[in-house]
């Protein structure tokens, strides 16, 4: 599997409230969410984005609460893959859990600039940027995790498990 | 290798001898919680597995706290759903209101949590439960779909951090002033997917709702979980709200950490944190003129009798400035019914104070008592993130329920030492 698309970039500890404000919650629809996504602190991320496109940050991305509409929102706008120096536990679950690619990498979160176009390897770790001719590395996901992205999120995963 | 608190009861719930930090594992669980926001979406992914059953319908809690009593349509709606899913899967442990409170506070009173448990909860501050010697942590709510069907739950092995407590902190002073004092010190992402194990002399000093508002706040230094030893306070407290079986588990004396840090409890001042997050803490002595809109106490962290106790004592006799609006949410129904049995809610209304049902409501900006923009508010509640409370142009500070109620009485974050008489 791979992704390529334009990078928005963000800083330090982009949480949960910002992704999606509380304020919106009292809906589950990921394309009511998507709407949202980003408002607090890049009100132009959601007229700008595209299909394909790329998410990276620096430490703790995701940090705040457990909400699920975070991950589902940032999919939903259409972004590929979010790459950051580190993400926060919850949302490092939530992500992998709905199918929404992540990778940590440092390297990549100081090396990339917002606009830049990247591409990412999710069977190597490989991530290049297109735009600067440089390439990061970084951990491919466990075995376990592929399977679970591979069947498109956790509950496909055991869907697949129950029907054998 | 020892083990760690945390890693000892995760190895016996994967059904192994041996767990490493960085270990991925597939752990029993004794409890899967969900609460109105996070419930509804994963009844949807539940739905999508096609089982009829829940794994064990006296191991699933589910407490519509957040928008409820129901704020608007919308939210009336996810209750519903909520409330038919119960209903037709037969789970034991729904709480309508009148009978409910907020999440974090309600599990441990209801005795649905005992030492050694292993829970998820799709509510990040499902952490708060290592008051009581449980593994517990916050996940989404995919997860809590998953754990509802199989019982099962996949962990990273987490490794920890460990608090060496010492001393007797003063008479103003909280767990609450304990834990910001350690987010300020290691930052919010210092515990970043680790645990954090509180241990020592001075936890003889902590009373259990001391201790629940520590491991509440675990989640804000990036904490997978906080967790407390078993002692005496722990096993009064269980017994008091539990007949379940309970296993005690124990760090190695040869378990490693991150890394290892003494606190003495005597020198911890009131401590607040200033918007906009969580570490950005300063002592009482350094907060300097800042005039509030708003006093908030109450939430999951800090809502429990002791918390509503200490804000009467403060605020009884005193009346609230003029011009600031105090809310008081008591976590649950039987924290409520306490504090009017011991007469705390006629001083508090007395004095000025609004005292309302159990919800989470303001806490995250959801309903009762919203901020307009360029407002300014101090809470007990654990977040103060931008946008937290209301307009994205507002202000939270975070800090326990004494600094709260001599607060309200001034009109600005205040130090309770002076206002106590
Ligand atoms: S009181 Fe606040 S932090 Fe606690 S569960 Fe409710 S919204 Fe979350």
């Amino acid at each position: 599997m791979e992704a390529q698309g334009t990078v928005f970039k963000y800083g330090n500890n982009v949480d949960t409230d910002v992704i999606i404000p509380a304020r919106y919650l009292n809906t589950s629809d990921p394309a009511e969410l998507a709407k949202h996504c980003m408002e607090d602190i890049d009100s132009e991320f959601i007229h700008k984005v595209k299909d394909g496109d790329i998410i990276v940050a620096d430490k703790n991305f995701g940090c705040g609460s457990s909400r699920e509409h975070a991950p589902l929102a940032i999919k939903k706008a259409g972004v590929s893959v979010v790459i950051a120096s580190t993400f926060a536990r919850i949302f490092y679950r939530n992500a992998l859990n709905i199918g929404l690619p992540i990778f940590e990498c440092p390297e990549a979160a100081v090396g990339i600039a917002a606009g830049d176009e990247v591409k990412v390897d999710f069977d190597t770790g490989v991530i290049t940027n297109v735009t600067k001719n440089e390439t990061y590395q970084a951990e491919p996901f466990p075995e376990f995790m592929q399977a679970l992205i591979k069947a498109g999120g956790l509950i496909n995963y055991i869907r697949e498990q129950k029907a054998q | 290798m020892g083990m760690t608190m945390t890693q000892k009861i995760l190895a016996h719930h994967a059904g192994l001898p041996e767990v490493k930090a960085g270990q991925l594992i597939m752990s029993k669980l004794d409890l899967v919680l969900g609460n109105d926001i996070t419930a509804p979406v994963a009844i949807t992914e539940f739905n999508k597995i096609g089982i009829d059953e829940v794994f064990d319908k006296n191991k699933v809690a589910l407490v519509p706290d957040h928008f409820t009593p129901n704020k608007d349509i919308k939210a009336a709606e996810q209750c519903k759903l909520i409330r038919e899913f119960a209903h037709a899967k037969e789970i034991t442990n729904y709480f309508e209101i009148g009978e409910m409170g907020i999440e974090h506070a309600l599990i441990p009173e209801k005795g649905l949590v005992v030492p050694g448990d292993v829970v998820i909860g799709a509510d990040s501050h499902t952490c708060t439960y290592g008051a009581l010697g449980a593994f517990s942590t916050g996940v989404g709510s995919t997860d809590m779909a998953a754990g509802m069907a199989t019982g099962e739950s996949w962990f990273k092995v987490p490794s920890a951090l460990k608090f060496e407590l010492t001393g007797k902190p003063g008479p103003w002073i909280s767990g609450k002033d304990v834990i910001l004092h350690i987010i300020g010190m290691i930052g919010v992402d210092g515990a970043l997917y680790r645990s954090m194990e509180f241990v020592g002399e001075g936890l003889a000093n902590l009373s259990i709702d001391d201790r629940f508002t520590m491991a509440n706040m675990a989640i804000e230094a990036g904490g997978k979980n906080g967790i407390f030893p078993v002692d005496e306070v722990v096993l009064d407290y269980v017994k008091e709200h539990s007949c379940r079986d309970y296993t005690v588990y124990k760090a190695d004396p040869d378990a490693e950490y991150d890394a290892v840090y003494q606190i003495d409890l005597s020198t911890i001042r009131p401590t607040v944190a200033f918007p906009h997050l969580p570490d950005n803490t300063r002592t009482i002595d350094e907060v300097g003129d800042v005039k509030l809109d708003q006093v908030v106490i109450g939430s999951c962290t800090n809502g429990r009798i002791e918390d509503i106790r200490v804000a009467a004592k403060i605020l009884n006799g005193k009346k609230v400035a003029k011009g600031i609006r105090c809310i008081i949410f008591p976590a649950t129904q039987k924290i409520y019914l306490q504090a009017l049995r011991e007469g705390l809610i006629e001083q508090l209304v007395e004095a000025g104070a609004a005292f309302s049902t159990p919800t989470c409501g303001p806490c995250l900006g959801g309903h009762m008592g919203i901020l307009a923009k360029g407002e300014r508010a101090l809470a007990t509640t654990n977040r103060n993130f931008v946008g937290r409370m209301g307009h994205p142009e507002s202000e939270v500070y975070l800090a326990s329920p004494a600094v709260a109620a001599a607060s309200a009485i001034t009109g600005r974050i205040s130090n309770p030492e002076e206002i106590a008489d």
